[in-house]
């Protein structure tokens, strides 16, 4: 089954901090290197800052286009991954490895199949 | 209380606030025995818990009026009884043969009999070779110690809903199957046996798990941080409930294991929070007592004569500890005993432990050989294995397998100290 895992930081969170900056690359590299060791990557992507994003409306046949993501929350999407594995237990034992389990959220879903 | 005038306010507080430590005392030092009992007579666990809970709540409704009686257990009981056998009349006609003669017999008095420990044959049940693995330790959390889906789920990872309906379905399969609710025959009991220690284990070590939450997966709360003690309780329930045979013996293992493994629980952590590695543990922080009546425990259960794989642990728990006492770990006796406990029941984790002890003792290339022989489709996902292999390449002065082997550990582990400490163990490589 696919399962996509999309994981929410708050912003002190969302790349190197001053006082250790390798150790978030460090994690990372190292979490999607065992689960594409594992071979369940099927998909992912990191994403830029949250001050990069951009959103845009159709309303009333007008578009309205705004600086900055979605919604105004303080955890925020960073990057996902989507993942192949038996069941859900298995998305979420790779859910709980991530970086973020520990600092933010992870949303794990199933991926809709045309 | 009969005689009393009613109770203006102040005292109802009081009065409200003893009736609600009374039934809360009752339900924790009796849940077990008497949802136990009702389980086992009505041959539905589920639906024993209700009755035992519509009892609670009576309880805690009625008890600070009528005062708290004399026999809190009985009463309970009595009520739950009175619940079962009314929803049991409004269904008579699905009712199994064994509850058709229990509405017949039902005396009608409200006395309760003196209760035979049934707590045995309910952990059989919730263990049954029928019933899911993986559910198994949660049935047996809940059955003696009343912990709820929620709570459990949290430490076995599982979202709550999958959790909570996979203990419905369990529970569903207990009923209508019509699983026995007897004590395995002789033939059967070992494995049987092995089910209900693996289910008390793997409750364990959920608790071992939560080392990092609130309260460190200790103290007498029942919930997730109180699991490594409820889990202790039930070791030791089960051997006080096993007859005096050589049946006792792995359920002994077990009880010395564990309480090995609370001896050294204490120095698990450094002051930071940040994780120590057994071999640097402070000695000075394992309990001496708890490390003496593990070895009482393991004494005991050798005496039997009947070996077996968890008293093969807990020999080897008590072989670390003896570092308490010299000073030095006995390396080259731990690994002939992880020979012994493949040769009885291999797995995936003895074999790296096994690999691991080897190297310690001196033995490098063999350590690197029984590593690179693994063979198992787990082996991409088992993070042990991946910390064992940088731990022995690196003493072997093999820098770029080590660094491939602790990049691949970090990327599997999920608890945040350990991370750490393997991203730490990373650096120090290329310094």
């Amino acid at each position: 089954m696919k399962f996509m895992l999309m994981f929410f930081d708050t912003a002190a969170h969302q790349g190197p901090s001053a006082e250790d900056p390798t150790a978030h690359y460090g994690a990372w590299g190292a979490y999607a290197g065992a689960m594409g060791q594992a071979g369940v990557i099927v998909a992912g992507h990191g994403l830029q800052r949250r001050e990069t994003a951009t959103t845009l409306r159709l309303r009333d046949g007008m578009r309205q286009v705004q600086d900055g993501p979605f919604a105004d929350t303080k955890e925020q999407l960073g990057g996902y991954f989507v993942i192949d594995v038996p069941t859900l237990d298995d998305a979420l034992a790779w859910a709980a490895r991530s970086p973020t389990a520990a600092t933010g959220t992870v949303e794990i879903r199933p991926v809709l199949e045309m | 209380m009969p005689g009393t005038p009613p109770a203006t306010p102040p005292a109802a507080a009081t009065a409200n606030r003893r009736a609600w430590q009374a039934a809360e005392t009752a339900a924790r030092q009796s849940y077990g025995r008497l949802l136990a009992w009702l389980a086992c007579q009505w041959r539905d666990m589920a639906a024993a818990e209700d009755a035992l809970a519509t009892a609670l709540e009576k309880a805690l409704a009625l008890w600070p009026s009528q005062g708290v009686p004399d026999a809190p257990d009985a009463w309970l009981l009595t009520v739950a009884r009175r619940e079962l056998l009314q929803a049991a009349r409004r269904s008579r006609l699905h009712a199994s043969p064994q509850v058709q003669a229990l509405l017949d017999d039902e005396p009608a008095h409200d006395v309760a009999p003196a209760l035979p420990d049934s707590r045995l044959k309910l952990l059989f049940v919730c263990a049954h070779p029928a019933i899911d693995a993986a559910v198994r330790p949660a049935l047996v959390l809940q059955a003696v110690l009343g912990l709820q889906a929620q709570q459990i789920a949290q430490a076995m990872l599982s979202s709550p809903a999958a959790m909570a309906q996979r203990m419905v379905r369990a529970k569903q399969k207990i009923r209508d199957a019509g699983l026995r609710f007897d004590e395995p025959g002789p033939d059967e009991l070992p494995e049987r046996l092995h089910a209900v220690l693996e289910a008390v284990y793997a409750a364990y070590g959920l608790g071992w798990d939560a080392i990092d939450s609130a309260d460190g997966g200790e103290g007498g709360v029942a919930g997730v941080q109180g699991l490594r003690s409820e889990a202790l309780f039930l070791a030791d329930l089960v051997c006080s409930l096993l007859p005096a045979d050589a049946h006792r013996a792995e359920a002994e293992g077990l009880l010395a294991l564990i309480l090995f493994c609370e001896a050294r629980a204490p120095a698990r952590r450094g002051p930071d929070g940040g994780f120590v590695p057994l071999a640097e543990q402070d000695t000075a922080r394992w309990q001496l007592p708890l490390i003496a009546q593990g070895n009482r425990v393991l004494v005991g259960a050798a005496a039997w004569g009947a070996p077996g794989p968890y008293q093969l642990e807990a020999a080897i728990q008590s072989a670390h500890c003896q570092r308490r006492v010299t000073g030095v770990t006995p390396w080259a006796g731990i690994v002939t005993l992880y020979q012994r406990l493949l040769a009885t029941a291999p797995s995936l984790g003895a074999a790296v432990a096994h690999a691991v002890a080897c190297a310690q003792a001196g033995e490098l290339q063999r350590a690197l050989g029984l590593l690179a022989a693994l063979d198992s489709p787990r082996l991409a996902s088992h993070q042990p294995y991946w910390v064992a292999q940088g731990h022995v390449a690196a003493l072997a002065g093999q820098r770029d397998q080590a660094r491939t082997a602790l990049q691949r550990a970090v990327g599997l582990t999920a608890v945040p100290a350990v991370r750490t400490f393997l991203l730490d163990r990373l650096q120090a490589l290329d310094d």
